[in-house]
């Protein structure tokens, strides 16, 4: 690893000078990724800026009709909290491993927005707002290619908002080497819409199926998933599995997720 | 050069360190903490792990300054003097290990699962292990032994009430 100057901020504004003040600076939350990442020297900052000391950037606020998830919350906190909707919690409580709960973060997670992450997905089927220091950007915007964000330079996710599901399940076909997803698929139904995102199967990153969704949207069962198509075009095949396969998990996944719904 | 100061195994230490000193390195290296092992790069194995304010983490993915203030427990700060903790107890009973490398990762994960469900399933037992890699037990005498010393603990704190 390369060596950096370290800062811990204590406020977001704080945080976003540290930013600015050197000349390739990064953001570190859990380090869960960025860490392997500058042991294995893919990257090489100039500073690092640590947000743990940023104490409005965790928890998780029951909004009524929403929960906000402050950046800076644990995928464990997020699996204990009584708050968050069951699907969601699930998901967090089966990311990597109880060491990796233990320290990484929703904020760093979707600002990674690694192809094969597990929140992404959750974003994209719950209609979910990315809340950073400067706007709001719905999931259908934000996410926008493999390790690619609509975030700006310098820009700061500070809180996640999910609207409540009237249901929804999170199913995850795990690499078990790594523990990622293979594919996973996330159905949620909302104020009467379904949406159906699917993540660790695409070039491009987590994408919603869309051809499902309207298949589920007129008859919501695990039969409508065989009726739609999933195309095989656009998904990603490597040494863990062909594009082929992919294309026949994300069925059997979608299928078992709404089957979970019912 | 940046300085940390941290309390590990109950007892304060400080030292300099780089911005890009790991936790691993600080504890092994400046401390002379052998027991936390080091058996990949990429954040997988969990020979590393420690607890940091009572939580299990992997010390080879955490900084020695992201520590700083930090309560720090390693291995070696599990007995009771001679007496060991009931867990490295249990894993000497039930021959949960061969060649150790993995032992204290273990010991310290499996720990901390005790600490947040006191009563774990053998399948619960297993996924909470699913970030602790052992290359020679075949994993089945660890989960033997975490149920031992789940029974011994629950024992005793029934008995301390
Ligand atoms: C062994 C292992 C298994 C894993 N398994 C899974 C899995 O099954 N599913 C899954 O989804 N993930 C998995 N992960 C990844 C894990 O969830 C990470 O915690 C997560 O991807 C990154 O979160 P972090 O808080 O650790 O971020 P960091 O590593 O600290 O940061 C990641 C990136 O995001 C940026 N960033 C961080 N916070 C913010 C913010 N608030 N605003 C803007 N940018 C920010 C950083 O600059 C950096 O570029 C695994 C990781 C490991 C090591
Ligand atoms: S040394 Fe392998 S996870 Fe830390
Ligand atoms: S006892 Fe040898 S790796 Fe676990």
């Amino acid at each position: 690893m390369h060596d950096f100057q370290y800062h811990k901020p204590s406020s977001v504004a704080d945080a976003v000078a540290a930013l600015g003040s050197g000349e390739d600076a990064t953001l570190v939350a859990g380090g869960m990724t960025l860490i392997p990442t500058l042991k294995q020297r893919l990257a090489a900052p100039s500073d690092l800026v640590d947000l743990s000391g940023v104490a409005d950037l965790v928890g998780v606020r029951d909004k009524g009709d929403h929960v906000e998830i402050g950046a800076m919350t644990t995928h464990a906190a997020v699996a204990a909290s009584p708050d968050v909707p069951g699907c969601l919690a699930e998901l967090a409580g089966n990311i990597g491993d109880a060491q990796v709960r233990n320290r990484g973060t929703i904020g760093g997670s979707v600002a990674n927005n690694d192809p094969t992450a597990c929140y992404p997905s959750a974003c994209l089927a719950l209609n979910a707002t990315i809340v950073t220091n400067s706007r709001e950007i719905a999931a259908d915007d934000y996410f926008t290619g493999m390790f690619e964000t609509a975030l700006e330079e310098g820009e700061i996710i500070t809180a996640i908002r999910f609207p409540k599901p009237e249901a929804g399940k999170y199913m995850k076909f795990e690499n078990p080497a790594s523990r990622y997803a293979l594919v996973g698929v996330f159905v949620a139904k909302t104020g009467g819409q379904v949406r159906v995102a699917v993540t660790g199967a695409g070039q491009d990153g987590v994408f919603r199926a869309t051809d499902i969704e309207s298949a589920l949207s007129s008859n919501f069962s695990p039969d409508a998933v065989d009726s739609s198509t999933i195309d095989v075009d656009g998904l990603n095949g490597d040494i863990h599995a062909s594009a082929e396969y992919r294309q026949h998990l994300i069925g059997v996944m979608a299928k078992r997720a709404v089957a979970a719904c019912a | 050069m940046p300085s940390v100061t941290m309390t590990v195994n109950g007892k304060q230490v400080s030292g300099d360190v780089e911005g890009r000193t790991l936790l691993s390195t600080f504890i092994r290296e400046n401390l002379d903490l052998t027991g936390t092992h080091i058996g990949c790069d990429t954040s997988q194995c969990g020979a590393c792990v420690v607890h940091v304010d009572g939580r299990s983490i992997k010390s080879c993915t955490l900084l020695a300054v992201q520590a700083e203030g930090a309560d720090v427990v390693t291995i070696e700060g599990l007995a009771d003097g001679e007496e060991l903790h009931p867990m490295q107890e249990a894993f000497r009973d039930c021959h949960g290990l061969q060649c150790g490398f993995c032992t204290p990762g273990m010991v310290m994960s499996a720990v901390d699962l005790l600490n947040v469900n006191p009563d774990p399933s053998d399948h619960e037992i297993r996924e909470w292990l699913e970030g602790n890699i052992c290359r020679c037990t075949g994993y089945h005498n660890i989960v033997k032994a975490v149920k031992q010393a789940a029974q011994t603990m629950r024992g005793q704190a029934a008995a301390a009430e």
